[in-house]
């Protein structure tokens, strides 16, 4: 590591900064070198604190109704107009937003922690175990997601925990392969070797050197998991397998039934899609700026 | 490569095998209620528990359930996937029915992807870092995030709105009626192809980079050839293989695309059958189903395994 860096260290020289950096240096030179990157952010930050905020922020609850007011268009009382049952659109993605986005925190959130654990527990220790693991993480990566996923849904029946279960069940071993990839490498570099010289125990190994050095992929897919997540989790709500009723969600507010009333008030197709596609564009975008600058090889550029 | 293939066969089967013991177990087990009870409960209100056990022998869900699955794996095993519950028919006949018009629906969207991301892909590379270039990534990044499903919600409601459009609501086989069946099909195909061009434009695009950078890339364009026989004849083809896996990679996102696109259009394919089934939570048409889409992917699974072995003389001759 700071060998590397020693190379580097004209470039790092030329733009004025200190050669180690604070949080908020790395920050500001995050915002600057990587713009598209960081406006991802910021929509995510606007778009996280509008739905952690919903109650202060949405003008109307989410099932709040007025049926004189039913499929209006745009107006001073509705900034993006009404649904068939009267409720304001605009305040209906919102709580929209808060239930997708939480969801898909947690199940992403629940999903990395077990790849991770897993996927270092596995990689470093190899042999045997590294092996079934790696022989069923197979198994389930070969299967279609998303018909298994609508299938346990469907089965076991709606409700916030089990999907966050099933969700996030259905897509960890995918970032255990990914993990695990890395935990590889990381494994014959000559730190983790020195460590285990010098006599430090197999958990701390794990815990102090393979997990800070492979945090950077952790960190990177769970971005764009996230992203992933968010469509997995609309398409379910879409295809009826969402969050039970009044509860919005912003794929079940998009289905089916509603295309009679979105040919009457065309918001109702566009709101909910839209705000489905700004937080999976803004995560990917801010995925791969992040990338880029939280992996040590490409640091510096 | 024979033995290679064979190999990944053999780990095929006890996917297959795990597959449906999850999701029978999830049926069985995990599921609130019995399977038997529901059907009861829409057809007869006053619960007999006679002709509950009379149902239950007759669908093989009486005794253990370790036996109710072998029963069914044994029947598998002859190429007999049950009875629907609400129809009463094979499941076999109809999944054979439907195949058709589900593949019909993935493969072409799927060629639509390549032949619309592999061009655009390869110019991005190309011509990175211009215009065209920045266009492409937006482009692609855009694509990806848009679901898929939006996408056919807005062309279904601005088409009738804005042309007064309506897609067909009756749905004929191709062997039936060629045309009544490309008229209706033809859309979903489309949305869904270009559903998955996003995140195939971006790894091309990953792949023909990877590719121009190598040093026979520059010594081809040093000894004077033409730019059009570097870029396909050196580039693409090198760039060939990964893009292979890549489109392999678009399988599973192409086999879900489906199941939703068939239930938004109207497509009777396997996909919608599986939703109807599971609103009745038939059970032997969730599991064929399944069973069906599992096997689907393990084998597009290996036919691109294989693929690289054709194209790749180094995979093909290592002897794995």
């Amino acid at each position: 590591m700071s060998g590397a860096t020693t190379v580097r260290e004209p470039a790092v020289r030329l733009d004025g900064l200190p050669r180690t950096r604070s949080a908020w240096g790395s920050f500001v030179r995050f915002a600057t070198r990587k713009p598209l990157g960081f406006a991802g952010l910021c929509i995510l930050v606007a778009m996280g604190l509008a739905a952690a905020f919903a109650p202060i922020v949405a003008p109307y609850g989410y099932d709040e109704f007025d049926f004189a007011r039913a499929l209006e268009g745009p107006s001073r009382d509705f900034f993006l107009g009404t649904d068939h049952l009267g409720r304001d659109v605009f305040s209906r993605a919102i709580w929209g937003t808060r239930v997708s986005l939480g969801v898909s925190l947690a199940a992403v959130f629940l999903a990395q922690a077990a790849a991770a654990s897993v996927a270092i527990v596995s990689g470093f220790y190899g042999g045997w175990v590294d092996k079934i693991v790696q022989r069923l993480v197979d198994i389930w990566i070969a299967l279609p997601t998303l018909v298994i996923l609508i299938t346990l849904i469907a089965i076991v029946g709606p409700g916030v925990k089990s999907m966050i279960l099933i969700v996030a069940a259905t897509i960890a071993p995918n970032y255990a392969r990914l993990i695990r990839s890395v935990v590889l490498q990381v494994r014959e570099e000559p730190y983790v070797e020195a460590a285990q010289a010098i006599g430090v125990s197999n958990t701390r190994v794990m815990l102090r050197y393979i997990l800070p050095n492979v945090a950077h992929v952790i960190i990177y897919s769970a971005t764009v998991a996230l992203g992933a997540v968010i469509l997995i989790v609309a398409s379910l709500g879409f295809l009826g397998y969402g969050l039970p009723p009044p509860q919005p969600d912003l794929g079940a507010m998009l289905s089916g039934d509603g295309l009679e009333f979105m040919r009457r008030q065309s918001m109702l197709a566009i709101v909910p899609g839209v705000a489905i596609t700004l937080i999976v564009f803004s995560f990917n975008i801010f995925g791969d700026a992040l990338r880029d600058a939280l992996d040590p090889r490409l640091r510096g550029r | 490569m024979l033995q290679y293939a064979l190999h990944r066969l053999a780990l095929a089967v006890p996917t297959l095998f795990g597959l449906t013991v999850v999701i029978f177990i999830a049926i069985r087990v995990l599921m609130p209620v019995d399977v038997v009870d529901v059907l009861l409960g829409e057809t007869d209100t006053t619960f007999d528990p006679t002709i509950a056990a009379e149902l239950r022998e007759k669908f093989g869900l009486d005794g253990p359930l370790p036996v109710q699955y072998a029963r069914w794996l044994g029947r598998v095993a002859q190429g007999d996937l049950g009875r629907s519950f609400v129809s009463g028919r094979p499941v076999t006949e109809e999944l054979l029915y439907r195949v058709p018009t589900s593949l019909q629906l993935g493969l072409g969207a799927l060629v639509i992807t390549v032949l619309v991301a592999l061009p655009i892909g390869m110019m991005s590379a190309v011509r990175r870092d211009t215009v065209p270039d920045y266009l492409a990534r937006g482009g692609a990044i855009l694509l990806y995030a848009v679901p898929g499903f939006w996408l056919a919600i807005l062309v279904l409601v601005f088409g009738s709105v804005w042309f007064r459009w309506a897609p067909s609501i009756e749905f004929r086989p191709f062997w039936e009626d060629p045309l009544a069946n490309l008229k209706h099909i033809w859309l979903p195909m489309l949305i869904l192809g270009l559903n998955s061009t996003g995140t195939m434009i971006r790894l091309v695009r990953t792949q023909v980079l990877e590719v121009l950078g190598h040093d026979y890339v520059r010594t081809a364009r040093a000894k004077g050839l033409s730019t059009q026989t570097v870029y396909f004849r050196h580039v693409l083809r090198n760039a060939l293989l990964p893009i292979v896996t890549v489109v392999g990679l678009q399988i599973p996102n192409v086999v879900s695309g489906t199941v939703i696109f068939e239930q938004i259009f109207l497509v009777p394919g396997v996909g919608r059958y599986l939703l109807t089934a599971l609103q009745r939570l038939d059970i032997y048409v969730i599991l064929g189903t399944n069973l069906f889409f599992g096997t689907v992917l393990v084998f597009s699974n290996l036919v691109v395994d294989i693929l690289y072995g054709v194209i790749d003389p180094r995979i093909r001759f290592s002897g794995r």
